[in-house]
Protein backbone atom coordinates (compact mmCIF):
# COMPACT_ATOMS: atom_id res chain seq x y z
CA UNK A 1 0.00 0.00 0.00
CA UNK A 2 2.72 2.37 0.92
CA UNK A 3 5.76 3.20 -1.28
CA UNK A 4 9.23 4.56 -0.09
CA UNK A 5 9.46 8.52 -1.67
CA UNK A 6 13.03 8.75 -2.28
CA UNK A 7 14.47 8.11 -5.78
CA UNK A 8 16.52 5.53 -4.49
CA UNK A 9 14.51 3.47 -2.38
CA UNK A 10 16.69 0.07 -2.51
CA UNK A 11 17.04 -0.22 1.33
CA UNK A 12 21.00 -0.77 2.19
CA UNK A 13 22.39 -4.18 2.89
CA UNK A 14 23.63 -4.34 6.46
CA UNK A 15 22.16 -4.88 10.11
CA UNK A 16 19.00 -2.25 9.47
CA UNK A 17 16.41 -5.04 10.43
CA UNK A 18 13.77 -5.00 13.20
CA UNK A 19 11.16 -8.25 13.74
CA UNK A 20 7.37 -7.75 13.75
CA UNK A 21 5.90 -10.81 14.69
CA UNK A 22 8.22 -12.72 14.03
CA UNK A 23 9.42 -11.40 10.41
CA UNK A 24 12.08 -9.30 9.62
CA UNK A 25 11.37 -5.88 8.67
CA UNK A 26 14.57 -3.87 6.55
CA UNK A 27 14.19 0.00 7.39
CA UNK A 28 16.44 2.66 6.74
CA UNK A 29 18.52 4.57 9.48
CA UNK A 30 16.21 7.60 10.87
CA UNK A 31 12.77 5.56 10.26
CA UNK A 32 10.21 5.65 12.67
CA UNK A 33 8.59 2.40 13.65
CA UNK A 34 5.63 2.78 12.22
CA UNK A 35 7.47 4.02 8.73
CA UNK A 36 9.46 1.26 8.72
CA UNK A 37 6.31 -1.23 9.45
CA UNK A 38 3.99 0.75 6.97
CA UNK A 39 6.38 0.66 4.20
CA UNK A 40 6.74 -3.16 4.92
CA UNK A 41 2.74 -3.17 4.68
CA UNK A 42 2.20 -4.47 8.38
CA UNK A 43 -0.84 -3.92 9.10
CA UNK A 44 -2.63 -3.69 11.42
CA UNK A 45 -0.70 -2.68 14.39
CA UNK A 46 -3.03 -3.65 16.93
CA UNK A 47 -6.86 -4.12 18.21
CA UNK A 48 -8.75 -1.29 20.01
CA UNK A 49 -9.17 -1.67 23.88
CA UNK A 50 -12.86 -0.72 23.09
CA UNK A 51 -14.41 -2.64 20.63
CA UNK A 52 -11.88 -5.12 18.99
CA UNK A 53 -11.45 -3.28 15.90
CA UNK A 54 -8.43 -3.20 14.01
CA UNK A 55 -6.33 -0.54 14.12
CA UNK A 56 -3.67 1.25 12.07
CA UNK A 57 -1.25 4.73 12.32
CA UNK A 58 -3.25 7.70 11.23
CA UNK A 59 -1.68 10.79 12.56
CA UNK A 60 1.94 9.72 12.74
CA UNK A 61 2.85 13.08 15.00
CA UNK A 62 2.39 11.20 18.26
CA UNK A 63 -1.71 12.43 18.75
CA UNK A 64 -4.05 9.57 18.17
CA UNK A 65 -2.64 6.89 19.50
CA UNK A 66 -3.70 4.44 16.98
CA UNK A 67 -0.18 3.09 16.30
CA UNK A 68 0.37 1.30 19.43
CA UNK A 69 2.49 -1.51 19.22
CA UNK A 70 4.62 -3.73 21.81
CA UNK A 71 8.49 -2.98 21.39
CA UNK A 72 10.79 -5.30 23.04
CA UNK A 73 8.38 -5.90 25.91
CA UNK A 74 7.43 -2.88 26.53
CA UNK A 75 3.33 -2.36 25.74
CA UNK A 76 1.65 0.69 24.17
CA UNK A 77 4.49 2.65 22.74
CA UNK A 78 3.54 4.90 20.34
CA UNK A 79 5.50 3.59 17.19
CA UNK A 80 5.51 6.75 14.99
CA UNK A 81 7.53 8.86 17.97
CA UNK A 82 10.23 5.36 18.13
CA UNK A 83 12.91 5.60 15.94
CA UNK A 84 13.56 2.10 14.75
CA UNK A 85 17.00 0.00 15.69
CA UNK A 86 18.57 -2.74 14.19
CA UNK A 87 17.12 -6.21 16.84
CA UNK A 88 13.80 -4.28 18.08
CA UNK A 89 11.25 -7.19 18.84
CA UNK A 90 7.82 -5.16 18.08
CA UNK A 91 4.34 -7.18 18.43
CA UNK A 92 1.31 -6.23 18.56
CA UNK A 93 -0.69 -4.50 20.95
CA UNK A 94 -3.71 -6.32 21.72
CA UNK A 95 -6.09 -3.92 23.71
CA UNK A 96 -5.61 -2.26 26.56
CA UNK A 97 -2.12 -3.00 28.04
CA UNK A 98 -1.65 -4.49 31.63
CA UNK A 99 0.00 -3.54 34.87
CA UNK A 100 2.57 -5.27 36.75
CA UNK B 1 -39.78 35.95 15.87
CA UNK B 2 -40.19 32.00 17.59
CA UNK B 3 -41.33 32.59 21.16
CA UNK B 4 -39.79 29.96 23.32
CA UNK B 5 -41.47 29.01 26.90
CA UNK B 6 -37.86 28.93 28.31
CA UNK B 7 -34.99 30.03 27.07
CA UNK B 8 -31.92 28.26 28.91
CA UNK B 9 -28.57 30.37 28.80
CA UNK B 10 -25.79 28.28 29.40
CA UNK B 11 -24.81 24.79 27.31
CA UNK B 12 -23.29 22.89 30.74
CA UNK B 13 -24.14 20.26 32.49
CA UNK B 14 -26.53 22.39 34.53
CA UNK B 15 -28.14 24.00 31.89
CA UNK B 16 -28.06 20.75 29.04
CA UNK B 17 -29.93 18.62 31.94
CA UNK B 18 -32.64 21.56 32.65
CA UNK B 19 -33.35 21.98 28.85
CA UNK B 20 -33.71 18.07 28.07
CA UNK B 21 -35.91 17.73 30.97
CA UNK B 22 -38.23 20.85 30.27
CA UNK B 23 -38.38 19.86 26.56
CA UNK B 24 -38.83 16.73 26.86
CA UNK B 25 -41.31 17.82 29.65
CA UNK B 26 -43.33 19.12 26.74
CA UNK B 27 -42.05 23.32 26.96
CA UNK B 28 -40.44 24.33 24.12
CA UNK B 29 -36.88 25.00 24.82
CA UNK B 30 -33.97 26.77 22.95
CA UNK B 31 -30.77 26.05 24.88
CA UNK B 32 -27.95 29.02 24.37
CA UNK B 33 -24.37 27.90 24.12
CA UNK B 34 -21.47 30.22 24.40
CA UNK B 35 -18.82 28.50 22.92
CA UNK B 36 -15.18 27.59 23.57
CA UNK B 37 -14.10 30.69 25.09
CA UNK B 38 -16.24 30.02 28.20
CA UNK B 39 -15.37 28.23 30.84
CA UNK B 40 -16.65 25.20 30.10
CA UNK B 41 -16.58 23.16 33.72
CA UNK B 42 -18.84 20.71 32.24
CA UNK B 43 -15.81 20.07 29.59
CA UNK B 44 -13.17 19.50 32.20
CA UNK B 45 -14.72 17.15 35.43
CA UNK B 46 -14.44 14.02 36.82
CA UNK B 47 -17.84 12.10 36.09
CA UNK B 48 -18.06 10.96 39.48
CA UNK B 49 -21.77 10.45 40.56
CA UNK B 50 -20.62 10.71 44.20
CA UNK B 51 -22.67 10.90 47.37
CA UNK B 52 -21.09 9.61 50.64
CA UNK B 53 -20.37 12.91 52.45
CA UNK B 54 -22.11 15.48 50.14
CA UNK B 55 -23.66 18.20 52.12
CA UNK B 56 -22.80 16.93 55.68
CA UNK B 57 -23.68 19.75 57.81
CA UNK B 58 -26.27 21.00 55.67
CA UNK B 59 -29.53 18.39 55.82
CA UNK B 60 -31.36 20.05 52.90
CA UNK B 61 -28.79 19.89 50.36
CA UNK B 62 -27.47 16.40 51.52
CA UNK B 63 -31.07 15.10 51.20
CA UNK B 64 -31.45 16.76 47.48
CA UNK B 65 -28.01 15.31 46.84
CA UNK B 66 -29.10 11.55 47.91
CA UNK B 67 -32.55 12.08 46.27
CA UNK B 68 -30.46 13.00 42.89
CA UNK B 69 -27.97 9.85 43.64
CA UNK B 70 -31.35 7.59 43.75
CA UNK B 71 -32.73 9.18 40.44
CA UNK B 72 -29.75 8.57 38.76
CA UNK B 73 -30.91 5.32 37.79
CA UNK B 74 -34.20 6.19 35.74
CA UNK B 75 -32.20 8.97 34.18
CA UNK B 76 -29.72 6.99 32.92
CA UNK B 77 -31.75 4.38 31.57
CA UNK B 78 -34.54 7.24 30.17
CA UNK B 79 -31.23 8.50 28.61
CA UNK B 80 -29.65 5.74 27.48
CA UNK B 81 -33.38 5.14 25.68
CA UNK B 82 -33.21 8.53 24.24
CA UNK B 83 -29.64 8.40 22.26
CA UNK B 84 -27.84 5.58 20.17
CA UNK B 85 -24.89 5.32 22.50
CA UNK B 86 -22.96 4.22 26.03
CA UNK B 87 -22.98 7.36 28.69
CA UNK B 88 -20.87 4.86 30.53
CA UNK B 89 -22.86 5.15 33.87
CA UNK B 90 -22.10 2.77 36.24
CA UNK B 91 -22.59 2.49 39.47
CA UNK B 92 -20.47 -0.03 41.47
CA UNK B 93 -20.42 1.70 44.68
CA UNK B 94 -17.29 4.38 45.58
CA UNK B 95 -14.57 3.84 47.56
CA UNK B 96 -13.23 7.18 49.40
CA UNK B 97 -9.24 6.10 50.37
CA UNK B 98 -7.67 6.96 53.74
CA UNK B 99 -4.03 6.80 53.56
CA UNK B 100 -4.02 7.66 57.41
CA UNK B 101 -5.91 6.28 60.31
CA UNK B 102 -6.96 10.11 61.10
CA UNK B 103 -8.22 9.99 57.76
CA UNK B 104 -10.37 6.92 58.21
CA UNK B 105 -10.99 8.53 61.20
CA UNK B 106 -12.44 11.68 59.60
CA UNK B 107 -14.67 9.13 57.47
CA UNK B 108 -16.10 7.90 60.37
CA UNK B 109 -16.94 11.14 61.07
CA UNK B 110 -18.75 12.30 58.15
CA UNK B 111 -20.60 8.63 58.32
CA UNK B 112 -21.78 10.12 62.34
CA UNK B 113 -22.86 13.50 60.86
CA UNK B 114 -24.78 11.42 58.45
CA UNK B 115 -26.98 9.32 60.25
CA UNK B 116 -27.28 12.18 62.77
CA UNK B 117 -28.43 14.30 59.89
CA UNK B 118 -30.86 11.24 58.94
CA UNK B 119 -29.02 10.70 55.41
CA UNK B 120 -30.59 7.63 54.06
CA UNK B 121 -27.19 5.86 52.78
CA UNK B 122 -25.52 3.16 53.26
CA UNK B 123 -22.25 3.92 54.43
CA UNK B 124 -19.65 1.21 55.34
CA UNK B 125 -15.69 1.70 56.57
CA UNK B 126 -13.41 -0.60 55.14
CA UNK B 127 -10.01 -2.00 56.80
CA UNK B 128 -7.18 -2.65 55.03
CA UNK B 129 -7.64 -6.43 54.80
CA UNK B 130 -11.18 -5.76 53.44
CA UNK B 131 -10.17 -3.55 50.56
CA UNK B 132 -7.29 -6.24 49.68
CA UNK B 133 -10.36 -8.33 49.17
CA UNK B 134 -11.59 -6.23 47.10
CA UNK B 135 -8.88 -4.59 45.48
CA UNK B 136 -5.39 -7.19 45.16
CA UNK B 137 -3.45 -4.28 43.75
CA UNK B 138 -3.77 -1.70 46.90
CA UNK B 139 -0.75 -0.45 48.06
CA UNK B 140 0.51 -0.78 51.59
CA UNK B 141 0.00 2.64 52.27
CA UNK B 142 -3.28 2.90 52.38
CA UNK B 143 -4.98 2.40 56.15
CA UNK B 144 -8.98 1.98 54.45
CA UNK B 145 -11.65 3.61 53.38
CA UNK B 146 -15.01 4.57 53.26
CA UNK B 147 -17.31 2.81 50.71
CA UNK B 148 -21.01 3.75 50.10
CA UNK B 149 -23.19 1.59 46.92
CA UNK B 150 -24.65 4.64 46.05
CA UNK B 151 -22.08 6.33 44.31
CA UNK B 152 -20.97 5.71 40.71
CA UNK B 153 -19.59 7.47 37.77
CA UNK B 154 -20.22 8.43 34.22
CA UNK B 155 -18.47 9.87 31.14
CA UNK B 156 -19.32 13.15 31.50
CA UNK B 157 -18.71 14.44 27.75
CA UNK B 158 -20.53 11.66 26.83
CA UNK B 159 -23.66 12.40 29.20
CA UNK B 160 -23.43 16.34 27.86
CA UNK B 161 -23.61 15.11 24.13
CA UNK B 162 -26.99 12.99 25.17
CA UNK B 163 -28.76 15.63 26.44
CA UNK B 164 -28.10 18.32 24.17
CA UNK B 165 -28.60 15.61 21.07
CA UNK B 166 -31.92 14.44 23.32
CA UNK B 167 -33.22 18.39 23.40
CA UNK B 168 -33.28 18.39 20.13
CA UNK B 169 -34.44 15.09 19.17
CA UNK B 170 -37.68 16.29 21.20
CA UNK B 171 -37.79 19.20 19.51
CA UNK B 172 -36.06 21.75 21.29
CA UNK B 173 -33.54 24.09 20.22
CA UNK B 174 -29.62 24.03 20.71
CA UNK B 175 -27.62 27.56 19.62
CA UNK B 176 -24.23 26.75 20.02
CA UNK B 177 -21.90 29.98 19.42
CA UNK B 178 -24.75 32.03 20.75
CA UNK B 179 -23.05 34.40 23.83
CA UNK B 180 -25.95 36.64 26.05
CA UNK B 181 -24.74 40.07 26.31
CA UNK B 182 -27.54 41.26 27.69
CA UNK B 183 -31.10 40.44 28.92
CA UNK B 184 -34.12 42.28 28.57
CA UNK B 185 -37.69 42.05 30.36
CA UNK B 186 -40.23 42.61 28.32
CA UNK B 187 -43.71 42.69 29.05
CA UNK B 188 -44.41 38.51 28.27
CA UNK B 189 -41.31 37.60 28.89
CA UNK B 190 -37.74 37.62 28.06
CA UNK B 191 -35.13 38.60 25.65
CA UNK B 192 -31.80 37.43 25.40
CA UNK B 193 -29.50 39.54 23.53
CA UNK B 194 -26.33 38.15 21.78
CA UNK B 195 -23.78 40.03 18.86
CA UNK B 196 -25.68 38.37 16.12
CA UNK B 197 -29.31 38.29 17.27
CA UNK B 198 -31.73 37.45 20.12
CA UNK B 199 -34.10 34.88 21.26
CA UNK B 200 -37.29 35.64 22.92
CA UNK B 201 -39.25 33.55 25.57
CA UNK B 202 -41.83 33.77 28.37
CA UNK B 203 -39.36 32.50 31.20
CA UNK B 204 -35.51 32.35 31.04
CA UNK B 205 -33.05 29.97 33.29
CA UNK B 206 -29.48 31.15 33.89
CA UNK B 207 -26.99 28.20 34.25
CA UNK B 208 -23.99 29.89 32.74
CA UNK B 209 -21.65 28.65 35.38
CA UNK B 210 -19.12 31.14 36.10
CA UNK B 211 -20.69 33.54 33.39
CA UNK B 212 -23.95 33.69 34.92
CA UNK B 213 -22.41 36.08 38.00
CA UNK B 214 -22.61 38.86 36.04
CA UNK B 215 -25.70 37.83 33.99
CA UNK B 216 -27.93 37.70 36.95
CA UNK B 217 -28.27 41.41 37.69
CA UNK B 218 -30.22 42.05 34.47
CA UNK B 219 -32.67 39.92 36.02
CA UNK B 220 -32.56 41.49 39.57
CA UNK B 221 -30.87 37.45 40.55
CA UNK B 222 -27.45 37.40 42.42
CA UNK B 223 -25.25 34.52 41.70
CA UNK B 224 -21.88 35.43 43.21
CA UNK B 225 -19.65 32.39 41.69
CA UNK B 226 -16.33 32.22 41.90
CA UNK B 227 -13.53 29.56 39.97
CA UNK B 228 -12.09 26.99 41.82
CA UNK B 229 -9.65 25.35 39.44
CA UNK B 230 -9.25 21.02 39.40
CA UNK B 231 -5.83 19.63 37.57
CA UNK B 232 -7.12 15.84 36.41
CA UNK B 233 -3.77 13.68 34.93
CA UNK B 234 -4.95 11.15 32.65
CA UNK B 235 -3.08 7.88 32.02
CA UNK B 236 -2.84 5.44 28.86
CA UNK B 237 -5.69 2.68 28.53
CA UNK B 238 -4.60 0.16 30.79
CA UNK B 239 -7.15 -3.27 31.26
CA UNK B 240 -9.51 -2.47 33.47
CA UNK B 241 -7.95 -3.03 37.55
CA UNK B 242 -10.18 -0.85 39.42
CA UNK B 243 -14.25 -1.77 39.30
CA UNK B 244 -15.47 1.27 41.36
CA UNK B 245 -15.87 4.59 41.56
CA UNK B 246 -12.97 6.73 43.82
CA UNK B 247 -12.18 10.00 45.15
CA UNK B 248 -9.54 10.29 43.52
CA UNK B 249 -8.50 7.59 41.01
CA UNK B 250 -11.14 6.56 38.05
CA UNK B 251 -10.92 4.11 35.44
CA UNK B 252 -12.74 4.76 32.30
CA UNK B 253 -15.34 2.59 30.55
CA UNK B 254 -12.67 2.34 27.95
CA UNK B 255 -9.64 1.77 29.85
CA UNK B 256 -8.17 5.45 30.61
CA UNK B 257 -7.01 5.83 34.45
CA UNK B 258 -8.07 9.70 35.54
CA UNK B 259 -6.05 11.11 38.24
CA UNK B 260 -7.90 13.95 40.36
CA UNK B 261 -7.61 16.34 40.94
CA UNK B 262 -6.97 19.36 42.95
CA UNK B 263 -8.66 22.57 44.63
CA UNK B 264 -6.83 25.57 44.17
CA UNK B 265 -7.66 29.42 44.32
CA UNK B 266 -6.40 30.47 40.80
CA UNK B 267 -8.62 33.12 39.74
CA UNK B 268 -9.90 32.39 36.47
CA UNK B 269 -6.62 30.45 34.88
CA UNK B 270 -7.38 26.81 33.94
CA UNK B 271 -4.00 26.07 33.31
CA UNK B 272 -1.89 23.23 34.51
CA UNK B 273 1.67 23.01 36.59
CA UNK B 274 3.99 20.32 37.10
CA UNK B 275 4.47 19.92 40.78
CA UNK B 276 0.07 19.10 40.92
CA UNK B 277 0.26 17.20 38.30
CA UNK B 278 2.85 15.18 40.49
CA UNK B 279 1.19 15.62 43.60
CA UNK B 280 -1.81 13.56 41.59
CA UNK B 281 -0.04 11.29 40.70
CA UNK B 282 2.20 10.12 43.67
CA UNK B 283 -1.30 9.79 45.57
CA UNK B 284 -2.36 7.60 42.82
CA UNK B 285 0.88 5.27 43.12
CA UNK B 286 0.29 5.52 46.90
CA UNK B 287 -2.84 3.81 46.27
CA UNK B 288 -1.83 1.79 43.30
CA UNK B 289 1.77 1.15 43.52
CA UNK B 290 1.46 -0.61 40.07
CA UNK B 291 0.14 3.14 38.45
CA UNK B 292 3.45 3.89 38.93
CA UNK B 293 5.04 2.48 35.97
CA UNK B 294 1.58 3.79 33.67
CA UNK B 295 2.61 6.39 31.17
CA UNK B 296 0.31 9.66 31.28
CA UNK B 297 -1.13 10.86 28.08
CA UNK B 298 -2.32 14.26 28.93
CA UNK B 299 -3.77 16.60 31.49
CA UNK B 300 -5.88 19.24 32.26
CA UNK B 301 -7.10 22.21 34.68
CA UNK B 302 -10.55 23.32 34.64
CA UNK B 303 -13.13 25.76 36.99
CA UNK B 304 -15.46 24.61 39.32
CA UNK B 305 -18.22 27.11 39.68
CA UNK B 306 -18.64 27.42 43.81
CA UNK B 307 -20.88 29.35 45.64
CA UNK B 308 -19.25 31.37 48.81
CA UNK B 309 -21.00 27.78 51.01
CA UNK B 310 -20.20 25.13 48.05
CA UNK B 311 -24.18 24.63 47.71
CA UNK B 312 -26.43 25.09 44.51
CA UNK B 313 -28.57 28.29 44.08
CA UNK B 314 -32.14 27.70 43.02
CA UNK B 315 -33.77 30.81 42.69
CA UNK B 316 -36.96 32.82 40.91
CA UNK B 317 -36.13 36.52 40.42
CA UNK B 318 -38.96 38.53 42.92
CA UNK B 319 -38.21 41.82 40.44
CA UNK B 320 -38.79 39.71 37.36
CA UNK B 321 -40.97 36.52 37.71
CA UNK B 322 -40.07 34.00 35.26
CA UNK B 323 -36.35 34.68 35.72
CA UNK B 324 -34.55 31.81 37.21
CA UNK B 325 -30.76 31.40 38.36
CA UNK B 326 -29.73 27.69 38.38
CA UNK B 327 -26.45 27.04 39.23
CA UNK B 328 -24.01 24.66 41.54
CA UNK B 329 -20.50 23.04 41.41
CA UNK B 330 -22.58 19.35 40.99
CA UNK B 331 -23.28 19.43 37.93
CA UNK B 332 -23.23 15.16 37.45
CA UNK B 333 -24.15 14.18 40.47
CA UNK B 334 -27.05 16.52 40.46
CA UNK B 335 -27.88 16.03 36.66
CA UNK B 336 -30.39 13.47 37.39
CA UNK B 337 -32.89 15.91 39.28
CA UNK B 338 -32.04 18.90 37.18
CA UNK B 339 -33.48 16.57 34.19
CA UNK B 340 -36.10 14.49 36.26
CA UNK B 341 -37.80 17.32 38.41
CA UNK B 342 -35.98 21.07 37.70
CA UNK B 343 -36.51 21.00 34.20
CA UNK B 344 -40.53 20.04 34.03
CA UNK B 345 -41.29 22.39 36.73
CA UNK B 346 -39.54 24.98 34.62
CA UNK B 347 -41.44 24.15 32.00
CA UNK B 348 -44.50 24.56 34.37
CA UNK B 349 -42.93 28.17 35.44
CA UNK B 350 -41.80 27.47 38.97
CA UNK B 351 -38.82 26.23 41.03
CA UNK B 352 -40.20 22.98 43.12
CA UNK B 353 -40.89 24.54 46.38
CA UNK B 354 -39.10 22.55 48.89
CA UNK B 355 -35.63 23.93 46.93
CA UNK B 356 -36.62 27.28 48.62
CA UNK B 357 -33.91 26.88 50.84
CA UNK B 358 -31.51 27.59 48.27
CA UNK B 359 -32.01 30.98 47.52
CA UNK B 360 -28.95 33.12 47.20
CA UNK B 361 -30.20 35.34 50.28
CA UNK B 362 -28.42 33.05 52.73
CA UNK B 363 -25.46 34.84 51.24
CA UNK B 364 -26.65 38.37 52.33
CA UNK B 365 -25.07 40.57 54.85
CA UNK B 366 -27.48 40.17 58.43
CA UNK B 367 -26.99 43.21 60.54
CA UNK B 368 -27.27 42.41 63.83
Amino acid sequence: MFTRVERNSALPAGGNVLHFEGSPVPFQPGDSVAAALLAAGASPFRESPVDDSLRAPYCMMGVCFECLVEIDGRQNQQSCLTTARPGMIVKRQHGARTLG
Amino acid sequence: MEAFDLIVVGGGLVGSALAWGAQTAGANVVLLDEGDQAHRAARGNFGLVWLQGKGVGTPAYMQWSLHAGRMWPEFAARLSNAVPFDIGWRQPGGLQFCLSEAELDKRRDVIARTQADGGDIDISILDRADLRDLLPGIGGDVVGASFSSLDGHVNPLYLLRALQQGLQDAGGRYRPGFRVERIDAERDGFKAVGRTGSVTGKRIALTAGLGAASLAQHVGLSMPVKPERGQIVVTERIKPFLPYATNCIRQTVEGTVLLGSSHEDRGFDDGTDVPTAATLCRTAARVFPALAEATVVRSWGSLRVMTPDGRPIYEESTRFPGAFAVTCHSGVTLASVHALEIGPSLAKGRLPEHLSSFTSGRFDVHQG
